[in-house]
């Protein structure tokens, strides 16, 4: 379904961010990107949406259905990001505006980009809130994002991320704000709703294993590259490039508790 | 019995965040960190884990009880030579090296002032000893005249842990000092602390939200959660085999080869912890 094809980004006369990245990802299928910070996973995300910094040269080919989305321009490059490309990141502050209510964010996304009426939008934001595990549905709608939590936040940008039911999520970092029981509620969340919704995830994050958990492939990057791509088992059990290696050294597999009782083996 | 580094008894503090309301950031917390150990404390935002570091420093004044660092107790409003005293018997090290150190200095006067604040050297001598520290925390000595901008941050937290150890402290703090780094960078560093702890034996005081991180540098535990602490144990006591339910729930949620992320377990746990 998305096919990049030897992307390279440059920034200024001899910045290299990314160098020749190749990537498929299949529909419905989930791939992470794993890298640390500076690797070039989140430009690689933004390269697809046609949000690079300004200024930056790109080259190489990404295609969504066959369509080149770097040749994309006005409405053909709306109407992708509207119907079929979400994208959430990491700080949900930045995205939603602090002086409206949560519920003109979520009904602003379907009433411009989808035309629906602002009734029905409004109706479905209700759902869209109950679909993301929120209980009080009316009362976060009428809040404002100062008055809810970081968890609480994210899951409102995932339901205005999957409100178009795109069939492509791009997750950059969504979880890496959030606390470690937060951080698993939310990304359950958006595991339910990529199978509900049959959706296809490029999910960006620093944490191996926490990629492992969601995603089918996993892809490593270092240095605008990527080092290896694998299944998760297959990097976990026998990576390939000595830097996989050191990203699974760097995390000693000791937490071994579950809550039904004992270690898992 | 070796004494405590560290003693805290009864601890309370409350934060008047409005008008008419309050969090109580610390309620009648109590813990000793043995001399040479490291304790971790684990929470997660919110649950007064670095409130209690900052009173441990005395960067925050408690409501009620007392602490004592090396047998002396930390006076509430100390005078200029009690605080000079008492950084020489503990030193903190923040999660952010780019905000505490200052980005239009050489790194290395961050490392000067404290000699300078804290031993009697000649200027000659401290600077020997600026390439000492500097050697000691892993960083060449040509980063000695960098300035902040031009270090990673993994090279950042070692220039704020060399300026810990200028003042030749007995104890240190550390406050979520790796959560900012890669995770190679972070076993580096994890690995650079356990071995200053080896040799000069220092006591640590880690705060932290990471239970990997707590499992690689930490002999004792306490886990807190809205300003009580909920369990405490060795390291291998609490990670295996946790007993309250808020414990199991960082436990279960702490990613790991073969972990998902399940909501039914998260709800179960969050119920027995309300109730």
């Amino acid at each position: 379904m998305l096919t990049i094809d030897n992307l390279s980004l440059t920034i200024g006369p001899d910045l290299q961010i990314l160098r020749e990245v190749s990537l498929a990802v299949a529909a419905g299928e989930a791939v992470g990107l794993v890298g640390e910070s500076g690797s070039g996973k989140s430009m690689t995300l933004r390269s697809i949406l046609h949000i690079e910094p300004e200024g930056s040269r790109v080259t190489g080919t990404i295609t969504f259905d066959g369509v080149d989305v770097r040749g994309l321009t006005g409405e053909a490059l709306r109407q992708m990001r509207a119907n079929d490309v979400s994208m959430i990141a990491q700080n949900p502050h930045a995205v939603l505006n602090p002086v409206l209510p949560v519920e003109r964010y979520l009904i602003e996304g379907m009433h411009d980009a989808q035309g629906q009426p602002t009734k029905t939008a409004k109706l479905r934001a209700g759902e869209l809130l109950e679909q993301v595990g929120i209980d009080a549905v009316d009362r976060v709608l009428r809040s404002y994002p100062h008055q809810l939590s970081g968890g609480m936040l994210q899951r409102v940008v995932i339901a205005g991320a999957i409100a178009g039911k795109p069939r492509l999520m791009l997750a950059d970092e969504p979880t890496t704000a959030l606390d470690v029981t937060t951080q698993a509620e939310v990304m359950a969340i958006l595991d339910e709703c990529r199978h509900e919704l049959g959706m296809a995830m490029l999910f960006v994050t620093h944490d191996l294993d926490l990629a492992a958990a969601v995603c089918d492939r996993i892809a490593v990057m270092k240095e605008g590259e990527i080092v290896e791509i694998g299944l998760p088992e297959q990097l976990r059990d026998n990576p390939q490039h000595p830097y996989t290696r050191a990203l699974m050294e760097s995390r000693p597999a000791g937490l071994t508790w579950t809550p039904e009782g004992g270690p898992t083996s | 019995m070796t004494t405590p580094a560290i003693t805290v008894e009864a601890l309370n503090k409350t934060f008047h965040t409005g008008a008419k309301q309050k969090v109580k950031a610390l309620d009648e917390v109590t813990l000793s960190v043995d001399k040479g150990s490291c304790l971790a404390v684990v929470g997660e935002s919110g649950s007064g884990k670095t409130t209690l570091a900052r009173i441990i420093v005395g960067l925050e004044t408690p409501d009620s009880g007392s602490v004592t660092v090396s047998g002396k107790p930390v006076a509430a409003h100390a005078n200029r030579r009690e605080l000079r005293r008492r950084a020489r018997d503990i030193q903190m090290v923040f999660q952010d090296p780019q905000s505490s150190l200052n980005r239009r200095l050489p790194v290395r006067v961050a490392v000067d002032e404290v000699l300078r604040a804290h031993s009697r050297l000649s200027r000659a001598e401290r600077e020997a000893r600026c390439s000492e520290l500097f050697t000691l925390v892993g960083l060449e000595t040509r980063f000695l005249d960098a300035l902040p901008s031009e270090l990673s941050g993994g090279q950042k937290q070692r220039v704020a842990i060399a300026r810990a150890l200028a003042a030749d402290p007995a104890v240190i703090v550390l406050d979520e000092s790796v959560a900012a780094l890669d995770v190679t960078v972070q076993a580096q560093i994890l690995e650079l602390l356990a071995s200053l702890r080896a040799t000069y034996g220092l006591t640590y005081l880690f705060i932290t939200h990471d239970l990997s991180v707590v499992q690689m540098i930490a002999d004792q535990v306490v886990v807190m959660r809205q300003g009580r602490i909920v369990e405490r144990g060795t390291t291998a006591e609490v990670l295996t085999n946790p007993q309250h339910p808020y414990t199991q729930l960082l436990l279960a949620c702490a990613p790991r080869p073969g972990w998902k992320p399940e909501r039914g377990m998260i709800r179960k746990l969050r119920e027995e912890i309300a109730s």
